[in-house]
């Protein structure tokens, strides 16, 4: 009974998102398909996919879920964040403490307390908010909290006041500018500007084995799917209708009597937490993190991925995710003169031309077709 | 005949011409003695024959180091240049030849005491004193500076009568000074402390202090004690004024930088994350026509100043009539857009340059620095950037709101459908705004290219600092640009000391995040119908 009501939301949630349906499907036979193909075909096979292509599939499903974070905010109440990657490094570099603390005393000055650059700082013991991070549970928990609390401390001041459009955007850029800044310091005892790698294993597995990086990818794929039905969810829930109300006329909506600002907190802290699960899968499949994840560049690079899968879709964002990335894998190591004029081309062609995306055209130009086949 | 005179010419040259000139080489010969006294008749030998040659400053120089050396069989002078265990590596000291190591038994030092010292230390600075060069005679009064004696006031007195040049005599009358302070006759003792007071300088505070501490005498010690906290509460003064100066010179940059979006945000409300770039445009044509024109470098900053307008602006409504008309009333679109073109910009210069830094020159009339006193110097650069900044800003707020292209500019932004139909042509003065704000910020990149690295990453160190100044102003008012340029630039440079620059910067941004929350409109909101979005 109980597990039929479960399939039950489950349905209900996915019923009227063909969209979302047809991507996760994808997604769910392309990962199969590597995972199978990782593992248990032999190398020479041509069907064998290489350990780096898993990895870079992990890497985007990371990705696509802090696009999906984004579009959150950004396609359904309305905050255009350019500082998520903020909530998305903090995560990771959450995660990657614990991933730090896992070295023990196999790093090069192999102290078993104090991870390697400690040492080449000459601290003597560890600094407080580094507690704690020896245990799994503590670390999720953490990037979990830390995104959370940054996201609720910094919405709650700018909503309240009702900082809205873009002198929001400039402020959460001016937020993670200023995590940047903070983060490349070497005193701030997260590695300063190497930032943290040189990563062991995760809960006893090595990072090095195929198996575990399959698991990651398996887990990455996991934790997509539940952030696009909690998100799908929220959307097509009585309060996710007052979000769209929100971002559409936010005006009208308070005068209707809502607490605009606490549903946008709800959601921005919903998001943050999201970005920084993200974070924590992408760190130990790429093996390390820096305050460049900080950098303005990169979160706006991420709007980027949003507005050219199709904002406002939710599975539009992870279309755009995985789309930007791959360009940005192809060109960079096959014409890396050409990326940037190819990605800041994409910025001015998508705002130009594809004001909704790649979603937006698909289902423009099948518009266009059941016209057609109606006159006909 | 003519076989005669030439014998006797040749003669001449045999016989005379040692008596007359014997080189410098020959003269140091007597080196090899051990007696100090003969070589404290050498040193004054050499100066006085050789003052024209340029090998006799190394050779007084080598051997005040003690690293003269001869050997001992050829009688050669050598300068000794690394000991490895018993090994000698040397040079020639007048070929300069690298020699073969040998050990050190085949060396002989040339051995000096402290008197032998202290006269070739003298006889250094007299020569540099009275050189031809004035950098030569400046760096060596500046030397004199650190070591007054009986000796140095001497020198001191001769090279006043002879000197020119104003900074060098006076350093010279300070030597004077400090020497009369301290080795004076009562009466003089008392007034050069009075004097010293007014001096402001490093070397009287501790000449001062010595006197303090040193002397017997009540009354000195008491004048030394009023003067030494006379000149510390200036000095801190002086010093306050300094991190002010260097505040306003921060607030000018930013000033700068925050003006041409001041109207590109401010007025037009786009959100142009060009910005940066079009000051990169600017810095990169100042160093493009300092390339074409090597021989004008003096000129080439005026120069520039116009022809970056030109460029950016031009750029500028390129941009406009492009990307950005098709967007307005769509503030993040905008912001995507230009962030898109910013990064296609930036490559340009990285394809068409060098991703390097760039130099660009410096003229010379901005090197340098204007020194009011001992404890206060402002560098010329910062002070004309200053007043060009001040210039720029009222140069904008002329042009909008005295000329008839600033009034048309201001009713599209007002009202567009009404100044429309009033007959103005809106889309050429949106095109004509974006182009003044994209100048401007050209300009801006004219002056920091002479205060920082040209670079394809020169704009986007700005862009998040010039949003900041124009939005802690006030969006849309050109005095809040202005009032939040310099309390920005301010309060960096009184927190930087005390909490490092990275450090100040993060502070700052968080204050700015946290006013915003305050004051979302910034200091001087807009008031009236426009202040709604």
């Amino acid at each position: 009974m109980e597990n039929t009501k479960r399939k039950l939301i489950i349905i209900q949630i996915m019923q009227n998102d063909k969209g979302g349906k047809i991507v996760l499907s994808i997604l769910a036979i392309v990962v199969a398909y590597v995972a199978f193909s990782n593992l248990m075909l032999p190398v020479e096979s041509a069907f064998h996919v290489s350990t780096y292509t898993v990895t870079l599939l992990g890497k985007y499903l990371a990705f696509a879920l802090l696009a999906l974070a984004l579009d959150l905010v950004w396609g359904y109440i309305g905050i255009l964040s350019l500082g998520h990657g903020a909530f998305f490094a903090l995560g990771g570099y959450a995660f990657a403490m614990y991933l730090m603390r896992q070295i023990g005393d196999r790093g090069v000055y192999g102290n078993a307390e104090l991870p390697d650059f400690m040492v080449f700082m000459n601290l003597k013991e560890l600094p407080w908010f580094w507690y704690g991070f020896d245990n799994p549970l503590f670390t999720l928990f953490m990037v979990a909290l830390v995104p959370a609390t940054l996201a609720f401390v910094f919405g709650w001041l700018a909503f309240r006041s009702r900082v809205t459009g873009v002198y929001l955007s400039i402020i959460t850029q001016a937020m993670t500018y200023a995590f940047m800044l903070a983060f490349f310091r070497n005193d701030m005892g997260f590695g300063g500007n190497n930032g943290l790698t040189d990563f062991k294993d995760i809960l006893g597995f090595s990072l090095q084995e195929d198996s575990t990086r399959i698991g990651l990818l398996l887990i990455s794929f996991l934790a997509l799917v539940t952030g696009y039905l909690i998100s799908r969810y929220i959307i097509n829930s009585r309060l996710g209708r007052v979000c769209i109300a929100i971002r559409d006329g936010e005006s009208r909506v308070r005068f209707l009597g809502y607490r605009v600002e606490q549903y946008k907190l709800f959601i921005f802290v919903v998001s943050a937490i999201m970005a920084g699960v993200a974070g924590a899968l992408y760190v130990p499949q790429v093996g390390i993190i820096n305050p460049g994840v900080f950098s303005p560049l990169f979160s706006i690079e991420l709007v980027i991925w949003v507005a050219i899968g199709g904002r406002g879709t939710l599975y539009g964002a992870i279309i755009g995710a995985f789309i930007v990335n791959y360009a940005s894998t192809y060109f960079t190591s096959a014409l890396p003169e050409v990326w940037l004029y190819a990605l800041g081309g994409l910025f001015v062609v998508s705002t130009l031309y594809l004001p909704k995306g790649i979603v937006g055209l698909m289902s423009k130009i099948k518009l266009k077709k059941e016209v057609q086949n109606v006159s006909a | 005949m003519i076989l005669k005179s030439i014998k006797i010419i040749l003669l001449n040259l045999l016989f005379f011409t040692p008596l007359f000139s014997n080189t410098l080489q020959e003269d140091i010969q007597p080196f090899t003695k051990s007696s100090f006294k003969t070589k404290q008749k050498v040193v004054e030998n050499i100066v006085l024959n050789h003052s024209e040659n340029e090998k006799l400053t190394l050779v007084l120089n080598t051997l005040l180091k003690g690293n003269l050396y001869f050997t001992k069989y050829k009688k050669e002078f050598v300068i000794l240049t690394k000991k490895e265990g018993k090994i000698y590596h040397t040079t020639n000291i007048f070929t300069g030849d690298i020699l073969e190591p040998k050990t050190k038994k085949m060396f002989k030092k040339v051995k000096t005491n402290n008197k032998l010292r202290s006269i070739i230390k003298l006889k250094l600075a007299e020569l540099n004193l009275f050189s031809k060069e004035e950098e030569v005679r400046l760096s060596s009064v500046k030397n004199m500076l650190k070591n007054i004696n009986e000796d140095s006031q001497i020198l001191v007195l001769k090279a006043l009568k002879v000197e020119t040049s104003s900074a060098i005599i006076s350093i010279l009358e300070e030597m004077s000074v400090n020497y009369k302070a301290k080795f004076g006759t009562q009466e003089e003792k008392l007034k050069a402390i009075v004097a010293l007071k007014e001096l402001l300088s490093p070397q009287s505070l501790q000449t001062l202090k010595e006197i303090e501490s040193s002397t017997k005498d009540e009354e000195i010690k008491k004048l030394a004690q009023t003067s030494i906290t006379s000149i510390e509460t200036s000095k801190s003064f002086y010093s306050l004024l300094e991190t002010a100066f260097f505040g306003l010179s921060q607030g000018s940059v930013l000033l700068l930088a925050a003006l041409g979006l001041a109207i590109t945000f401010g007025v037009m409300k786009v959100i142009n994350m060009a910005h940066g770039e079009m000051m990169m445009i600017g810095a990169y044509t100042t160093y493009t026509l300092q390339q074409i024109m090597p021989n004008f470098i003096e000129y080439s900053i005026i120069i520039a100043i116009p022809l970056a307008f030109l460029v950016s602006a031009m750029v500028g409504v390129i941009i406009e009539r492009l990307v950005i008309r098709h967007l307005y009333g769509r503030p993040l679109e905008t912001l995507l857009a230009t962030f898109g073109i910013s990064l296609i910009l930036q490559q340009i210069v990285r394809s068409v340059y060098s991703p390097l830094n760039q130099e660009v020159k410096t003229p010379e009339w901005m090197s340098g620095a204007w020194e009011i006193n001992g404890a206060l110097s402002l560098t010329y650069n910062r002070l004309y950037i200053i007043i060009f900044s001040l210039l720029v800003f009222v140069a904008v707020l002329l042009v909008l709101k005295k000329t008839s292209l600033g009034l048309k500019v201001r009713a599209v932004t007002q009202n567009r459908e009404m100044a429309q139909a009033m007959g103005i042509k809106t889309g050429f003065i949106d095109a004509m705004t974006f182009g003044i704000g994209s100048g401007i910020a050209g300009v801006a990149g004219v002056a920091l290219s002479q205060l920082t690295n040209v670079g394809p990453n020169l704009g986007q160190a700005y862009i998040v600092d010039s949003f900041m100044v124009v939005v802690f102003g006030g969006v849309g008012n050109l005095w809040g640009t202005l009032i939040a340029a310099f309390t920005l630039g301010e309060i960096n440079k009184f927190i930087e000391p005390a909490a490092g620059a990275v450090l100040a910067k993060v502070i700052i941004l968080i204050f700015i995040i946290l006013f915003i929350q305050k004051r979302p409109r910034g200091l001087f909101p807009q008031k009236g119908r426009d202040a709604e979005d």
